[in-house]
């Protein structure tokens, strides 16, 4: 039984993601409070040299293979649930991302191992590791006790700084062959789309004004744009508003959209959902109009108003217009 | 081409959430259930590609408050067959006792496409879809934003951060986890779902004892204490917006526009 700890490194044509530094960060607390190393798995093709940036682990088990060059969900899966069949981890860690949340859940039934979902902080409280998640929005935390003898996670962004996990390194690297059969695979990539053009990066935009469900309906953007036009900035918005098609994807903000770091934010009934609070944190003032007082975007913004943004809007646009400016 | 769609009642978001007195779930005495959010985009998805290929889409939903109301508003979309599975729900249902569930019913039905919402608010343990395909024995892919069907194949857009998309060819049947449909869920009036109501049936099928076994062990829950609370700015229309101005002009946010 090594009983490691082990994060599966996400790469994306190249690139680590963030996420693993993220969850390296959270998995180096359970390591060193369980006094077991932490092991970095990094599944590619050609794809050794990114194990540079792995240097939080004490190891780095690294898998080449052809079929393993870019994320299949089949082919990932087989592999990582082999190589803990063998090595026996005490826990997985997955990002809680459009790559580990498709093979989390059938690694932990190859493994007959727990599975924990949307892990924001570790902790090892005597001898006994705990997570915790935030569920329902991020309206409640749930805890308990990470079981053994093994365990998957998945881990979501906020409780840790990426940069506590982004070392150089490594101090190893294990050159493992897969130990599960690559063939007979019925998930096949077959090209990368490129996002549609930007007319404007929001990343880059020093104001933003987001609009979130609250806004209702299609018609009452133009509130938020005449604010947005009033501050020099532009509106961008959450996942609900640009699946209802009334803003461009580009303009998406959070985990499947752009992380932005503007000098002011201005969520309008944006709740807070932790997908798109993951997007928002180098913003460096947030305002949030929001009816509902429990809202968890209350609890990252700066200043907030319990106001109808319906009623606020047209008066704040228009002081903000007859400001005088210095 | 068969395509189902399970879903899964979430807590709506807009109600109070209160912690029960054993504190390590949800208190479900007045919980009020929607259908999760994503999963409605599955059923989206389904219609989207049966109005294109032809084909039955079949609704699942479990024994719970509001499941009839998700069943008739499906049906009134343009859903063929409507499935309830009775059984005790009420103390609450995770992903790995759902996904055992509906596996047994979804293998009977013989699908060539499933599709599930990606995730739901209230999951703790995954999601459906994943745990669903396993024990379906179908490949799984997840976050998808849009789909084609041909040739016994599945052409799927897998959404990357970023707004990079992975198109991924998928061996058919095989289970979707829906980030998107490709259009918004379309909208029914209230007359249609009074009419599905009188013309479509809800078959029921029997679910025997629920296995949670593998879902997150959960000790404590607790409504979030913030470390860090916005400063609430009370009074007026007038007053909230002076305030706000005062705020961004304090830290020089006016004075680049004149």
């Amino acid at each position: 039984m090594s009983q490691d700890i082990w994060v599966v490194v996400e790469t994306l044509r190249g690139t680590v993601m963030e996420i693993t530094y993220t969850s390296l960060a959270a998995g180096r607390v359970l390591a060193d409070g369980l006094g077991v190393r932490l092991v970095a798995v990094l599944l590619g093709h050609n794809a050794e040299p990114l194990a540079v940036t792995l240097g939080a682990a004490d190891s780095v088990i690294y898998v080449d293979h052809a079929s393993l060059a870019d994320f299949t969900p089949e082919a990932y899966r087989r592999t990582i649930a082999g190589l803990a069949k063998e090595l026996a981890p005490r826990a997985i860690l997955f990002g809680h991302t459009s790559m580990g949340m498709d093979i989390a859940g059938g690694v932990s039934l190859d493994l007959n191992a727990p599975l924990i979902s949307s892990c924001v902080r570790a902790k090892v409280e005597d001898g006994r590791p705990w997570y915790s998640s935030p569920t329902c929005g991020g309206k409640i935390i749930a805890e308990g006790p990470i079981p053994d003898p093994v365990c998957v996670l998945t881990i979501v962004p906020g409780g840790y700084k990426p940069e506590a996990g982004r070392l150089p390194g490594p101090k190893e690297v294990v050159r493992k062959a897969p130990s599960a059969a690559l063939e007979g695979l019925r998930i096949t990539l077959k090209q990368y789309i490129e996002p549609q053009a930007a007319d404007v990066d929001i990343a880059k935009e020093p104001m933003l004004v987001a609009i979130g469900r609250g806004i209702q309906q299609a018609d009452n953007i133009a509130l938020a744009e005449a604010l947005a036009q009033a501050l020099g900035g532009v509106v961008c918005g959450s996942r609900p508003v640009v699946d209802q098609g009334w803003l461009p994807v580009p303009r998406l903000v959070g985990k499947s959209g752009v992380s932005v770091k503007p000098k002011c934010y201005v969520a309008l009934g944006v709740s807070g959902a932790p997908e798109h609070v993951e997007g928002i944190s180098g913003a460096e003032l947030i305002i949030a109009v929001n009816t509902d007082p429990r809202a968890p975007i209350f609890n990252v913004a700066h200043f907030g108003t319990l106001l109808s943004m319906f009623d606020l809007l047209p008066a704040l646009t228009e002081k903000i217009r007859q400001a005088p400016r210095p | 081409m068969h395509i189902v769609v399970p879903i899964k009642l979430a807590p709506d978001l807009v109600e109070e959430l209160e912690i029960d007195a054993g504190g390590a779930a949800l208190d479900r005495t007045f919980l009020r259930l929607i259908i999760n959010e994503f999963d409605d985009h599955a059923i989206e998805q389904a219609l989207l590609l049966k109005e294109r290929g032809g084909g039955q889409v079949t609704i699942l939903a479990p024994d719970l408050e509001g499941a009839d109301d998700v069943l008739y508003t499906a049906a009134a979309k343009g859903a063929d067959r409507l499935i309830k599975l009775t059984g005790d729900f009420s103390s609450g249902v995770n992903c790995h006792a759902l996904a055992r569930t509906l596996s047994k019913a979804i293998g009977d039905l013989h699908p060539d496409l499933v599709l599930t919402g990606v995730q739901a608010h209230d999951d703790l343990d995954g999601a459906v879809g994943p745990l669903l395909a396993e024990y379906l024995r179908m490949p799984y892919l997840g976050y998808v934003a849009g789909l084609t069907v041909s040739d016994g194949k599945c052409m799927a857009r897998k959404e990357y951060p970023g707004g990079l998309v992975a198109e991924m060819e998928v061996a058919l049947p095989a289970v979707f986890g829906i980030q998107a449909a490709e259009k918004p869920p379309r909208y029914v009036v209230t007359s249609l779902i009074t009419q599905a109501m009188k013309s479509a049936t809800i078959e029921e099928i029997e679910t025997g004892e629920f296995d949670s076994g593998g879902a997150a062990p959960v000790e404590r829950m607790s409504r979030l204490e913030a470390t860090t609370h916005a400063e609430m700015i009370e009074g007026s229309v007038d007053q909230v917006a002076d305030k706000l101005v005062a705020v961004l002009r304090e830290r020089g946010l006016l004075a680049s526009r004149g």
